[in-house]
């Protein structure tokens, strides 16, 4: 049976990064959202007269609406981190098919390197109370708080050595894709000698910080059938988060995607054997690690060796995130977005040197605040 | 103190008043929850296991093992730059519960002196005048 889309009821039909991606100084976040919906809608072939639903995180939809200048009959402020952008397609769906809206645009805008004031945050949070006190402050001190752990469970040079294969393999596959932000080859040795940010992570363990934005448009199939692009048709999908503060993490080694990937793909009626590309959010190299578990695509402390010998690179037999990821394409913050993008690209076989055949099925899974929430979702073309 | 200090403090919820006040005596509180009977963490009046509002307050041992660890090389804000490299850790406390903190007293700090299950004793650092924050040394 040729593996492809089994649902046909709602796709995504556009999809597009902001004009200019990496470092672009004097450019907020919200133009970042606004140049994405616009380049987005062009690519889907649509209006933004036709949107009548609105779906961001990071700001309240309201704001950014206004700052579009729409009203969106349907309105949605999921903002659990860098995975909310996966569940938006999830919620678009959910709207699209009780009759909420018919055009749901997606946006996200982070001048994650270039903006001029940080948020403060709220001092009744948990989190300012019981961790930032403690240095417990930014990505890389909590995602390598539990990469730790995880060393100690399966074994410190074995797992060394699986997120220097991540870290190179995602390199590769940048190199082939003229949005990265990296240029440059990395080698095992530039992995290992990199500098410590927070042992275990080397400066390599780690995502970019880049000024970007992405969008995308969820629509009917009765829309979806007129548009210029190939309908990349929305299979099953599923959320969950299990903890906000790292300290709170049930299991430091075993993300709530663990529950996340196998609803989704049950509700797509697929196994793990259908994906021809799996698109997840690498924001350190052990997220790549953990969530490849997680999700089933190997079993417990077996991810070093899943990832061994570069097979995750161009030419390895797992495709994955062949953008270059969060490791070297971009990462604004709430990366997220990004997986989708590409996701729907390859589906379409628009990814020229990095382009994967004529792959049918994606899986995406996107993790937001400190391995706290995950969104999975599984995506076919016809 | 010699130096102001300009770090991150905690600001007490009306729910957590006790425990930053026991912390300011040097002693470390939990709450538990009466239905259960399990000490629970971060303090709040509705617990988190039973979702009761039969909850009390306890004194803890003090003792807990070392849960993970890193080492923070790079300052996350400009405040920390004079700690680093310090060690954001989470421990298991004896009575249960799992909490963030600092290790101390190992001088400085390298993955051969932290050893993931060892054992280790609250201490307390007084950082202002109603603050003292709990932290963890080799017991
Ligand atoms: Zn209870």
């Amino acid at each position: 049976m040729p593996r492809a889309a089994k649902k046909k009821s709602v796709a995504i039909v556009g999809v597009a990064e902001s004009d200019q991606i990496g470092k672009v100084e004097n450019k907020s976040s919200l133009q970042h959202h606004a140049e994405a919906a616009y380049n987005a809608l062009e690519d889907a072939g649509l209006s933004i007269k036709d949107v009548d639903g609105f779906l961001t995180a990071g700001y309240s939809s309201m704001v950014v609406a206004e700052y579009l200048g729409i009203t969106p009959g349907y309105t949605d402020s999921t903002a659990v981190g860098g995975s909310s952008f996966i569940i938006h397609i999830a919620h678009a769906m959910a709207a699209i098919q009780a009759g909420y809206c018919e055009v749901a645009l997606v946006t996200h805008g982070e001048a994650g390197r270039s903006r001029r004031d940080r948020p403060s945050a709220d001092p009744a949070e948990p989190g300012q109370q019981f961790e930032v006190p403690y240095g417990f402050l930014g990505a890389p001190i909590g995602y390598s708080l539990a990469a730790r752990r995880y060393m100690h469970e399966y074994g410190e040079d074995r797992v060394r050595q699986g997120m220097a294969e991540v870290a190179v393999a995602t390199r590769k596959w940048a190199l082939k894709n003229p949005k990265a932000y990296m240029k440059d080859p990395m080698t095992f040795d530039d992995y290992h000698n990199s500098r410590w940010v927070s042992w275990p992570f080397h400066l390599l363990d780690c995502c970019l910080v880049t000024d970007a934005g992405g969008a995308y448009v969820v629509t009917s199939a009765e829309r979806a059938r007129d548009l210029k692009k190939k309908p990349v048709w929305v299979q099953g999908a599923a959320e969950a988060h299990d903890h906000a503060i790292l300290s709170q993490m049930p299991d430091l080694t075993f993300p709530i995607s663990r529950e996340t990937g196998k609803k989704a793909l049950a509700r797509a009626g697929m196994t793990h054997k259908d994906i021809d590309l799996a698109m997840i959010y690498d924001s350190f190299t052990y997220t790549v690690l953990a969530s490849l578990e997680a999700l089933g695509f190997c079993g417990r402390g077996e991810a070093p060796d899943f990832v061994a010998n570069q097979r995750t690179a161009p030419g390895g037999s797992f495709a994955l995130n062949t953008s270059g990821g969060g490791l070297s394409y971009t990462h604004s913050g709430m990366y997220g977005m990004f997986l989708v993008l590409e996701a729907v690209r390859q589906l379409r076989g628009e990814c020229g040197e990095r382009q994967l055949g004529s792959p049918k099925v994606a899986l995406i899974n996107g993790t937001g605040g400190y391995l706290s929430s995950t969104g999975t979702v599984v995506v076919a073309v016809d | 103190m010699t130096q102001q200090y300009n770090k991150p403090l905690p600001h007490p919820q009306g729910e957590s008043d006790v425990y930053w006040q026991k912390a300011k005596q040097h002693e470390l509180w939990l709450r538990r929850c009466d239905e259960c009977g399990k000490a629970y963490f971060y303090p709040r009046d509705i617990s988190p296991c039973c979702f009761s509002k039969r909850t009390s307050w306890m004194k803890a041992s003090g003792r807990a093992r070392l849960h993970t660890f890193a080492i923070a090389h790079r300052a996350p804000t400009p405040e920390f730059a004079a700690d680093v490299p310090y060690v954001p850790a989470i421990v298991d406390l004896e009575e249960g519960p799992r909490m963030a903190t600092n290790i101390v007293g190992i001088g400085e700090p390298t993955p051969e002196k932290l050893r993931i299950g060892m054992p280790l004793v609250v201490t307390f650092e007084d950082v202002s005048d109603t603050i003292a924050l709990p932290k963890f040394r080799p017991a």
